[in-house]
This record gives structure tokens, sequence and C-alpha cells, in this order.
């Protein structure tokens, strides 16, 4: 099952990786969790301002 | 409550599992190709469920020593943040079965085991629904959570092991632990699962928060 010596003809995203795109999704993915972060910021924010009155 | 250290180091720790799980190497296997980076996704999804699921049952347990009305409602906002959290960790798995097992679903004692347990915890907030006496509805709803996570535990992390399974980590299949991960792979798991730990606990932090302010504007 486990073949690390013929690691090299298993198919991986090499091509993504020689062109450089692999930024592109790691960008991307990166921005949509910092978006959902800062909102989940917001929140808290929010909750605490009820919080305090 | 503020914006804490550990929500911080939350989001840190999973974005960093964001960019190293794309971008660090990982072991060549065949079947799994890149997929194999939703270690970082998919497990950890679980992992986060199995903590807060934890975390849950605890409160209850709590609840039933000193009935303190809090502790019920941080049982509540742990279990269905659980919950939420297990639906993306069953709609990704779904995914990755079809692109490597070539189906959804398959009859497999970890899937089944996982549907029952949702199942099992969907079935608590309906008891909750059910009961109109808040202290009978603490009280009931406490039991039946320890109930759950117990079998919880028995369907996802003690049958699966005990029948053959497709699945990593059960039956004929080598651990995810002992031959597919390796080092590199674990530089970015055990952050990945720290990281997501922190953001399901924020989120059930602010569930709770929530419903507190939502009791005391009723009791106003």
């Amino acid at each position: 099952m486990m073949s690390p010596a013929l690691a090299q003809s298993v198919e991986m995203a090499d091509v993504m990786r020689s062109n450089g795109k692999i930024y592109v999704v790691v960008a991307v993915i990166a921005i949509i969790f910092i978006g959902l972060m800062v909102y989940l910021v917001c929140m808290d924010k929010r909750v605490k301002k009820l919080e305090e009155k | 409550m503020q914006i804490k250290w550990w929500k911080i180091l939350g989001i840190i720790l999973v974005l960093y599992s964001i960019i190293a799980g794309l971008l660090m190497p990982v072991p060549h296997l065949n079947i799994l190709n890149e997929t194999i980076r939703n270690l970082y996704f998919h497990v950890t999804m679980w992992f986060s469920m199995i903590f807060l699921m934890l975390m849950s049952m605890v409160q209850s347990v709590k609840y039933l020593s000193g009935f303190d009305k809090v502790r019920d409602l941080k049982a509540e906002a742990l279990a269905s943040t659980g919950m939420f959290i297990a639906l993306l960790g069953l709609t990704t798995g779904m995914i990755w079965a079809q692109f490597t097992w070539g189906a959804f679903w398959v009859n497999d004692p970890k899937l089944n085991g996982v549907a029952v347990t949702m199942l099992i915890y969907l079935a608590y907030f309906i008891l909750r629904n059910s009961i109109e006496n808040e202290d009978a509805k603490a009280r009931v709803s406490a039991i039946y959570n320890i109930i759950a996570f117990v079998m919880m535990i028995v369907f996802i992390g003690v049958l699966p092991r005990m029948a053959d399974s497709l699945h990593p980590g059960n039956g004929g299949n080598p651990a995810f632990g002992t031959y597919d991960m390796n080092n590199s792979m674990r530089m970015v798991f055990y952050p990945a699962v720290i990281g997501w730990i922190l953001i399901g606990s924020w989120i059930a932090q602010l569930r709770f928060r929530i419903k507190v302010l939502e009791i005391n504007k009723e009791n106003k």
C-alpha cells in the first residue's frame, strides 16, 4: 500500500505549484478566512457592548 | 469577556494551517494524492467537535451538582456549536469521499457512527424544546447530554475500530498517525487542531453570551 520508493509516480498538483497559481488558491482561502474572523471579532465587540449596558 | 489572547491565537493557528497546509510538502500517497491535505480541515472539525461536546458534558455534570442555570446554558451553547461543526465535518467528509472512494456515502462503521451520533445530539435539542419548565428542562437535558456523549465515544471511537472500514484509523487501515502522517504533516496538523478548538470555543462562548443577553432582556 504505502510505497515511498514509488513516490514520484503518484500524481500531485505540481503543475499548479510550478506556475505559481497555488499562491492564488492560498490567498483566496486566507482572505475568506480572515474576513470571517473579522466578522467574529465585530460580533464579539457588539455583544460586549450590549453586556456592558 | 473581550478579545482574549486565546481567540487571537486561534485565528493565527488556523491561518497558519491554511497557508502551510496548502504549500508545505505532504506524503505522496495513492488514491489520496493532494487531498491528504484535507487532514488539516476535515479531521480538525471532528477534533473540535469532540472537544466541544466534552466541554458540554462537563457543564452538564457540573449543573447536576449545583443546579446553576448558567451551566445549563453553557452546555447547550457548546453542544449546538458542536453540532454545527459536526455538520461541517460531515459535508466536507462527503465531498472528500466522493473524490477518493467514488461515493458521497458508503456503508462504513465510522460514517454510520457519525450519523447516529448526530441524530442522538439532535434529539438533545428536541428534548430541550419539548419541556416547558426551566428546571425540569435543564435537569433532564443535562442527564441526556451525558448519555449522548458516552454514546458518541462508542459510535465514533470504539465501534469503528472494531470493524473493517475504509476510513483511515479504523479496522484494517493503518491510522493516519502511524504510516500516512509524517512529521511535516504533524507540524501543521497539531496547530490546526488547537486553532479550530479555540475558534469553536469562541463561537460557543458568543452563543452563550447572546443567550444570556436574550434571557436578561426577557426578564426585564
